[in-house]
C-alpha cells in the first residue's frame, strides 16, 4: 500500500507544481509579479548548473558568478551590437563561458577542495575587475541594451520561455545523473583516490563536469538579460557565486528539485522582504544561512527527505511493536 | 632609484597589513580547518571600532591600538562559539557558508549605520625625507608595529607552553587531545589571537585609508591566496609570502596599471597553481 502511494505521490506532487507554474500568469499576477517570478525561474536555471559541479561532483566553484555574466554579455554583444538572430546567439551565450571554463578548468580543477574555491574565486574577481575596467566591452556604468526577438516580447511569453528551459535543463541534468557518466561524477564526489584506483580520470570527468556546467549557467545569464533587457558590469560579480553557492545549499546539493526551491525560494524572499525591512534583508538573510546551516546542514530538500525517512521508520517501528504484542 | 625605494617602502607597508591578516588566517585554517572568510570583516569591525573610540570619545590612539585588539580578540571568540563550533564535524562547504552569512551580517549591519565612509587623522602627522625618498611617520609606524606584533607572536608560540600546545593541535588534533590539551579551548584561544591580530592591522592602516564597510572583502581574498601559496597552516609561508605581495603590488600599481591592481595577487595564484597544484611552500596536508 504505502509503496503504491509513494510511487504515484511523485509524479502526481510534480504534476501539480508544473500545472501550477503553467497556470500563474493567468492567475491575475501584476506585471511586477510576473517579471519576478521570471527572474526567479532564471536564477533557479543558474543554481541547477552549478549544482552539476558542485552537488553531483564535489567542486565547490566559486566563478559561476563571472560565467553567468559572460552568457549574458556574450548574448548582449551577439544579439545587441552584431545583430545576430536570437538562436544563434543563445548558442554562443553557453559556448563562450563553456570554453573559457575549460581553460579555467585546466589548472584549477588540478587542485582541491577548499583550493579550488579559493582558485575559482579569485578568477571571478579578475573576471568583474575586467568588466569594470574595459568599457569597450562591458559599455561600463551605463551598460548595454539587450533586444527582445518578436516572440518574446510579452512578459507571459517570456515567462514561459524561462520556464520551458528550466524543465529542459533539468530534464538534460537528470539523464545526466541517471545515467553512468552521473555515477562517475558521483564516484569522484563521494573518493577521489578511491575513483582515480578503480582506473577512473578524475580530472577528465572533473573537466567535463565543469564545462557541461559553464555552458549551462551561460545560458542562464542569457535568460536573466534577456528578462531584465539591460547589461552592466555588476552581473559578473562574485556576489553572484556566493549567491548562487547559497541557493544550492540551502535548497539541497545533489537533488534535483533543492537548487530550485532555493533560488526561487530565496530570491522571492529577498525581493519581497525589501519593502518591510529594506537595507536590512541582506543581513536577515545572513543570520538566517547561519542558521539553516547549523540546524539543517543538507538543506530543505535534504531536510524533507530526513523527515520522510523518519516517518517511515517510526511506521516501521510501531508496526513492529504491535506484531511483538500481538505474537 | 628615489622612485624605486619609495616603491619599495610603500610595497612593505603594504605586505605588513597582508602578514598580520594572513597569519591569523592561516593559524585558524592550520588549526580548525576553518576557510574564515568573514576574517576581513572582523578587521572591517576593528576600523570602525577605532573610529569611534578616536573620533566619538576622543581616546588616544596609542591606548585605542590594545582596546580595539582586545575587542575584537573578544568578538573572534564570539564568533567561534557560536557560528563555527556547532559546525566542527560538518563537510567543509558548510562552514563556508556560514562564513558567507556572518559577512553578509555584518557588512549590511555596518552600511545601515552608517552608510558613508570614514577616515580617522594621523597619530604622527610627518613626513620623513631622507636623501629624495620621503616617507609619511604612519607607513613607518605599520611597518615597525606589524614586525613586532609578528615577532611577539612567534615568541609566543615557540616559547610558551600554550604557544606550544597550539602548534600540538596544528600538527595533530587526536593526538593532541590524547595528551590532554583541551581542543575546544585552544581553538577559542587561536581565534582570539588571530582576530586581534586583524584589528591591530586595522588600526595600523586606518590612518592611512578610507574606513568603509566592504574594506575587508578584497583583502580576505589577497590574505587567503597568500596562505594558500605559502602553505596552508604555514607561519613562515603566510609571512615570507605577505611580504612579498605586498612588494609585487606596489611595483604593479607604479609600472603596470593602477586599474587592475586588485588583480595581480590573483593572476598570479593561478598562474603558480597551474604548475604548482599544493602551493609553493610544503604546507599541512
Amino acid at each position: 500500500m504505502m509503496e503504491r502511494v509513494k510511487k504515484i505521490a511523485k509524479p502526481l506532487l510534480l504534476l501539480i507544481v508544473l500545472g501550477l507554474a503553467v497556470a500563474l500568469p493567468w492567475l491575475g499576477l501584476e506585471k511586477y509579479q510576473l517579471r519576478v517570478l521570471t527572474l526567479a525561474l532564471a536564477w533557479a536555471v543558474a543554481a541547477v548548473s552549478l549544482n552539476l559541479i558542485l552537488g553531483y561532483t564535489g567542486q565547490a566553484s566559486l566563478a559561476h558568478g563571472a560565467f553567468l555574466g559572460i552568457g549574458a554579455y556574450a548574448f548582449g554583444i551577439f544579439t545587441g551590437r552584431m545583430g545576430w538572430n536570437f538562436w544563434p546567439s543563445l548558442l554562443v551565450a553557453g559556448l563562450v563561458p563553456a570554453f573559457l571554463g575549460l581553460l579555467v578548468g585546466l589548472p584549477s580543477l588540478r587542485t582541491r577542495g577548499p583550493y579550488f574555491a579559493i582558485v575559482t574565486l579569485c578568477f571571478n574577481v579578475i573576471v568583474f575587475k575586467v568588466f569594470e575596467n574595459w568599457t569597450w566591452l562591458s559599455g561600463g556604468y551605463q551598460g548595454q541594451a539587450v533586444p527582445k526577438p518578436g516572440f518574446l516580447v510579452q512578459r507571459w511569453a517570456r515567462y514561459y520561455f524561462v520556464l520551458a528551459a528550466l524543465v529542459l535543463v533539468l530534464l538534460v541534468v537528470r539523464m545526466i545523473v541517471k545515467s553512468l557518466l552521473g555515477v562517475t561524477f558521483m564516484s569522484i564526489r563521494s573518493n577521489e583516490g578511491l575513483a582515480e584506483a578503480v582506473g577512473i580520470n578524475a580530472f577528465r570527468y572533473k573537466l567535463l563536469s565543469f564545462t557541461a556546467s559553464c555552458f549551462l549557467v551561460g545560458l542562464a545569464g542569457a535568460l536573466l538579460a534577456l528578462e531584465n533587457g539591460h547589461l552592466d558590469y555588476t552581473i559578473t560579480s562574485y556576489t553572484y557565486s556566493f549567491n548562487l553557492l547559497v541557493y544550492v545549499l540551502i535548497g539541497g546539493a545533489a537533488t534535483l528539485s533543492g537548487p530550485v526551491i532555493g533560488a526561487m525560494g530565496l530570491y522571492y524572499l529577498l525581493e519581497h522582504i525589501e519593502k518591510a525591512v529594506g537595507e536590512y534583508r541582506y543581513a536577515i538573510f545572513g543570520l538566517l544561512l547561519i542558521l539553516v546551516i547549523i540546524f539543517f546542514p543538507r538543506g530543505v530538500a535534504g531536510g524533507v527527505e530526513r523527515l520522510w525517512k523518519w516517518l517511515k521508520e517510526n511506521r516501521a517501528r510501531r508496526k513492529a511493536g504491535e506484531e511483538v504484542v500481538e505474537g | 632609484m628615489s622612485f624605486f625605494l619609495n616603491q619599495l617602502i610603500i610595497g612593505i607597508q603594504l605586505g605588513s597589513q597582508y602578514v598580520m591578516v594572513a597569519l591569523g588566517l592561516t593559524l585558524i585554517f592550520g588549526i580548525l580547518d576553518i576557510s574564515h572568510f568573514a576574517h576581513g570583516h572582523l578587521y572591517m569591525l576593528g576600523a570602525y571600532l577605532l573610529y569611534i573610540l578616536m573620533v566619538l570619545a576622543k581616546v588616544n590612539y596609542w591606548l585605542a591600538l590594545p582596546l580595539c585588539m582586545i575587542a575584537l580578540a573578544l568578538g573572534g571568540i564570539v564568533v567561534e562559539r557560536l557560528v563555527y563550533r556547532p559546525l566542527r564535524d560538518q563537510p567543509h562547504i558548510n562552514t563556508f557558508i556560514a562564513a558567507i552569512g556572518l559577512i553578509l551580517f555584518l557588512e549590511t549591519m555596518v552600511r545601515a549605520i552608517q552608510p558613508k565612509s570614514l577616515s580617522v587623522p594621523k597619530p604622527v602627522d610627518k613626513v620623513f625625507a631622507v636623501g629624495g625618498v620621503s616617507m609619511e611617520a604612519q607607513r613607518l609606524i605599520v611597518i615597525v608595529g606589524a614586525a613586532l606584533l609578528v615577532l611577539l607572536l612567534h615568541l609566543f608560540i615557540k616559547r610558551t607552553r600554550l604557544g606550544t600546545a597550539i602548534e600540538a593541535v596544528a600538527q595533530n588534533r587526536e593526538g593532541a587531545a590524547l595528551v590532554g590539551i583541551n581542543v575546544n579551548r585552544i581553538s577559542l584561544l587561536t581565534f582570539a589571537i588571530a582576530t586581534s591580530l586583524a584589528a591591530a592591522a586595522a588600526v595600523l592602516m586606518a590612518p592611512l585609508a578610507f574606513i568603509a564597510p566592504e574594506m575587508g572583502s578584497v583583502l580576505i581574498l589577497k590574505a587567503f591566496v597568500i596562505v594558500v601559496l605559502g602553505g596552508l597552516g604555514s607561519m613562515q609561508g603566510a609571512i615570507v609570502g605577505g611580504y612579498l605581495l605586498g612588494i609585487l603590488e606596489a611595483m604593479a600599481i607604479a609600472y603596470v596599471s593602477s586599474a587592475y591592481k586588485d588583480v595581480f595577487a590573483f593572476a598570479v595564484l593561478i598562474i603558480i597553481l597551474a604548475v604548482r597544484p599544493t602551493g609553493l611552500f610544503r604546507g599541512r596536508d
